[in-house]
């Protein structure tokens, strides 16, 4: 029975999506208050209809309702309670209802918080929200039902895939969603401002805080999936370039140039018309994601055909909301007030500059991505595009924005001198050119981009410090001026900061981890010792027993760099009955410079097991400073929340308060 | 690692094999959807310590040539990184070749003659791939140009009207005051 009140909630919010499409789109039309005011009730209660089946699904995974086709297929009574929870949207079904719920929040949250929004705009941002939702319901109800009933009900379930019954992976989704999702917003505003005729620097302020949102989400998402890559796989790989991650990255990649962007939209009133395209874009390469991931079109040609309908229904979506909006777009934005003038040298013309690079690297990125495709239906031919094209492509693409993260903070609004502007950053320039140095001459001029990338790691890091130092007259003035200077330095500029030097952070990372990393594959019986980088690592012995759904054998290593002292690292390989796979479970000792990594493979049936033992230097980085990234958003964020609904401050005062 | 997903009889589609071994799926796909009833098989990793040359400089060659040939049922996924027992038998098949003497560039040639430009992960420069290898030049081109366009019609634009004698005093004023937050 709850199913079925599931089921209904569903059809009960689309329609409510319907209405929400329409009317407060009428309503703005005719400047009719009474229809506009109905468009924040009915996103509410989408969210709702929504929420609640949502619920009634987790309980039906939490009940193992195998009754229900979903949770026959992905759950078991034997699972852990958090993996049956997470098992709701480990499956194409139930992770679609979870993207929808993620959708209605977003909306709920303007129609809730968005008073401060002129009716209109308001109205119009809700409609265009609705419509997404009422795509994606549609799409739910006619091809991805979670509701769908099994008869006869099996006894047990087939159970999650082992690979997914992890903590981070629990999280993965949801975190993700939360991002890609929250781009609807930058596309909900930006078609609403295309209706009104109308974008300003109050348009900006409201729709930063949501792309950083987004932003902060998404960053923190595909963080934990590379992270979860990296102790699941078995050897310490952390990111393929597979189209599946290239989803994520091409609408990161985007939401970050519109992140700059809308910063020049609300400071400076310029970069309207390009802000609105690229909040349009962004959220299309979002769909794009959904779009690769659910129809498995590059996954396999061939799984394309295990549901064509939901390829096709989702593409469908794409089309129409891409192209219609690109349509409004080509229509609309001439009319669109032209910004106000600065030279090239300038803060402006810097992130003019961000944005067009990122814009080819996602550009870079999509074709990576779909090129195979493209080869495949000309016929005769197939080809992979794997990391050797994007090391070739997209890193070359990056190098300049790395090297502008320093210098274009640190120029000024409307027109600087690029000459006094390098001045400024000579310090950190000659420190991260003498790093660079350094590092070619401990590897003995072994590599040059080894060499380069510690380089740029530096400028990154000391460039972005010092530009915190500049700011607060560090070493200028007295210290106690420093100090109230510090304090009173907005919460965005620290996130500027940290953002900044988190890529410093993680470029240190890669570069670390690709330079110095060691490997040892060997067989080992219990006893023997092996030797990687300064470490000896001893199998002491190999246990087996039995986890909560799985059977493990685990073994035990003795990790020591001298004789005595030492720690034990225990890597498990895990045996899980009800699907009759097998995981790895590695043994990661990290001391933030460097990881060591053990997995254990199976017996040879010579009393010899498969060892094989990584040492990675510096790989914490790569994930700590893309965290570093993501806490730098939710510092510019809280200061944005401050000033959300606050009365607009005088010009004067805005160019004085720095940027961040 | 390995996510084993070689379905035998899906209740909803046909018998199908759809490898996506040893790849994490950054979002759920359709690989965890699927009914899957695995066929249990030894578990494995990517290089394994038997397939290791004897010869440390032909092991060498053999890893820096794994990087790049792909799996050719994964993701993305060079020989090198991959599980799969494919991938394993290309990693042998390679060893064989550079054992049996050939250079790198035979070896090479060798397996792209069986399995084609598909098991390169740096794909060739073709007619059907010029275009790959030509616009990530082409788009900086445009961006460049777009960029140039920008700035010269705001050169264009008329300058900002000059400061109105209020405007001044104010200004003055908010300069003796310095920042207030």
């Amino acid at each position: 029975m709850l199913p079925e009140i599931g089921h209904y909630a569903l059809i009960l919010a689309l329609m409510l999506a319907l209405m929400q499409s329409v009317v407060p789109l009428v309503g703005a039309h005719r400047r009719d208050p009474v229809l506009m005011s109905l468009a924040p009730h009915l996103a509410v209660g989408q969210l709702l209809a929504i929420a609640f089946a949502f619920v009634l699904l987790v309980q039906a995974f939490v009940a193992s309702d195998f009754s229900l086709l979903v949770v026959a297929e992905n759950s078991h009574t034997d699972k852990p309670l958090l993996y049956k929870i997470s098992g709701v949207w480990g499956n194409h079904e139930g992770s679609m209802l979870l993207w929808v719920l993620i959708l209605a929040i977003y909306g709920g949250a303007v129609a809730l918080f968005g008073n401060n929004l002129p009716a209109t705009l308001k109205s119009r941002v809700l409609a265009v929200h609705g419509m997404i939702g009422l795509a994606f319901l549609a799409f739910i109800l006619f091809t991805s039902n979670p509701f769908g009933r099994l008869d006869p009900a099996p006894l047990n379930g087939n159970g999650l895939n082992p690979i997914l019954q992890d903590v981070g992976l629990a999280i993965h989704p949801p975190m993700l969603y939360m991002g890609y999702v929250g781009f609807s917003m930058a596309f909900s505003f930006s078609v609403a401002a295309l209706i009104e005729g109308k974008v300003d620097a109050a348009w900006a302020r409201w729709v930063r805080p949501w792309v950083l949102m987004a932003w902060v989400c998404l960053t923190a998402g595909i963080t934990l999936g590379s992270f979860w890559a990296y102790y699941t796989l078995g050897w310490g790989g952390w990111w393929f370039w597979d189209p599946v991650e290239n989803a994520s990255f091409m609408p990161w990649l985007a939401g970050t140039a519109l992140l700059h962007s809308a910063l020049v939209v609300e400071r400076r009133g310029a970069l309207q018309t390009w802000t609105i395209l690229l909040g349009i874009l962004t959220f299309s390469l979002s769909l794009i994601g959904t779009f690769l991931v659910r129809s498995g079109v590059l996954t396999s040609v061939h799984s394309f055909a295990n549901d064509p309908r939901r390829g096709v229904f989702i593409l469908g979506i794409l089309a129409l909301f891409t192209g219609g909006a690109l349509l409004l777009f080509a229509i609309r934005a001439s009319s669109l007030r032209q910004g106000a003038a600065f030279a090239i040298v300038s803060r402006e013309g810097g992130l003019i500059l961000n944005n067009a690079l990122l814009a080819v690297a996602a550009g870079t990125v999509f074709l990576g991505t779909f090129y195979p495709l493209v080869v495949d239906l000309m016929g005769g031919d197939k080809i992979s595009v794997g990391p050797p094209y994007y090391n070739r492509t997209f890193v070359p693409v990056m190098a300049p924005v790395l090297l502008a993260m320093v210098l274009g903070p640190m120029l000024r609004w409307k027109r600087d001198d690029l000459k006094a502007a390098l001045s400024r950053v000579r310090l950190p320039a000659i420190a991260a050119v003498a790093v660079a140095l350094l590092a070619f001459i401990l590897l003995f001029g072994a590599s040059v981009f080894i060499a380069l990338g510690f380089g740029v790691a530096a400028w990154l890091i000391l460039g972005t410090l010092w530009l915190l130092a500049t700011r607060i007259k560090l070493g200028v003035a007295p210290f106690d001026t420093s100090l109230r200077l510090a304090v009173s330095s907005p919460p965005s500029y620290y996130g500027l900061i940290a953002a900044h030097a988190g890529m410093g952070v993680v470029v240190a990372g890669i570069t670390g981890m690709t330079a110095f990393q060691g490997e040892n594959i060997r067989l080992m019986h219990v006893g023997e010792t092996a030797h990687l980088s300064g470490y000896t690592f001893t199998l002491q012995g190999v246990t087996q027993g039995k986890g909560p759904n799985y059977d493990y054998e685990r073994g035990s290593f003795l990790v020591q760099t001298n004789e005595r002292g030492g720690f034990v690292m225990t890597p498990e390989r895990r045996f899980y009955p009800v699907r009759q796979q097998t995981t790895t479970q590695a043994a990661i000792t990290s001391n933030v410079l460097r990881n060591l990594y053990i997995s254990f493979g199976e017996n040879n049936g010579k009393g010899q097991w498969a060892v094989r033992m990584y040492f990675h230097p510096l790989v914490p980085w790569i994930w700590g400073g893309a965290l570093l990234m993501a806490l730098g958003g939710l510092l510019s964020l809280t200061d944005r929340r401050l000033r959300i609904g606050m009365p607009q401050r005088s010009p004067a005062r805005g160019v004085i308060v720095a940027a961040e | 690692m390995r996510i084993i997903s070689d379905r035998r009889g899906g209740r909803r589609s046909p018998a199908k094999t759809r490898a996506r071994r040893g790849r994490p799926p950054v979002a759920p796909t359709l690989a965890i959807i699927a009914i899957v009833m695995a066929l249990f098989t030894a578990p494995a990793f990517a290089v394994q310590p038997d397939e290791i040359l004897k010869d440390a400089g032909l092991e060498t060659r053999a890893r820096a040539l794994s990087q790049g040939l792909r799996c050719l049922v994964c993701q993305n996924q060079s020989i090198d990184d991959s599980d799969a027992s494919l991938a394993r038998d290309l990693r042998i098949l390679l060893r064989e070749r550079l054992t049996a003497g050939d250079s790198d560039q035979q070896a090479m040639d060798f397996i792209v003659s069986r399995y084609g430009n598909f098991v390169l992960l740096k794909p060739p420069l073709h007619w059907n791939t010029a275009f790959l290898w030509l616009a990530p030049l082409l788009m900086l081109g445009l961006a460049g140009v777009g960029f140039w366009r920008f700035l010269t019609r705001q050169q264009g634009a008329p300058p900002p009207a000059p400061l109105t004698p209020a405007d001044e005093a104010r200004l003055t004023q908010l300069i003796k005051d310095g920042p207030t937050q």
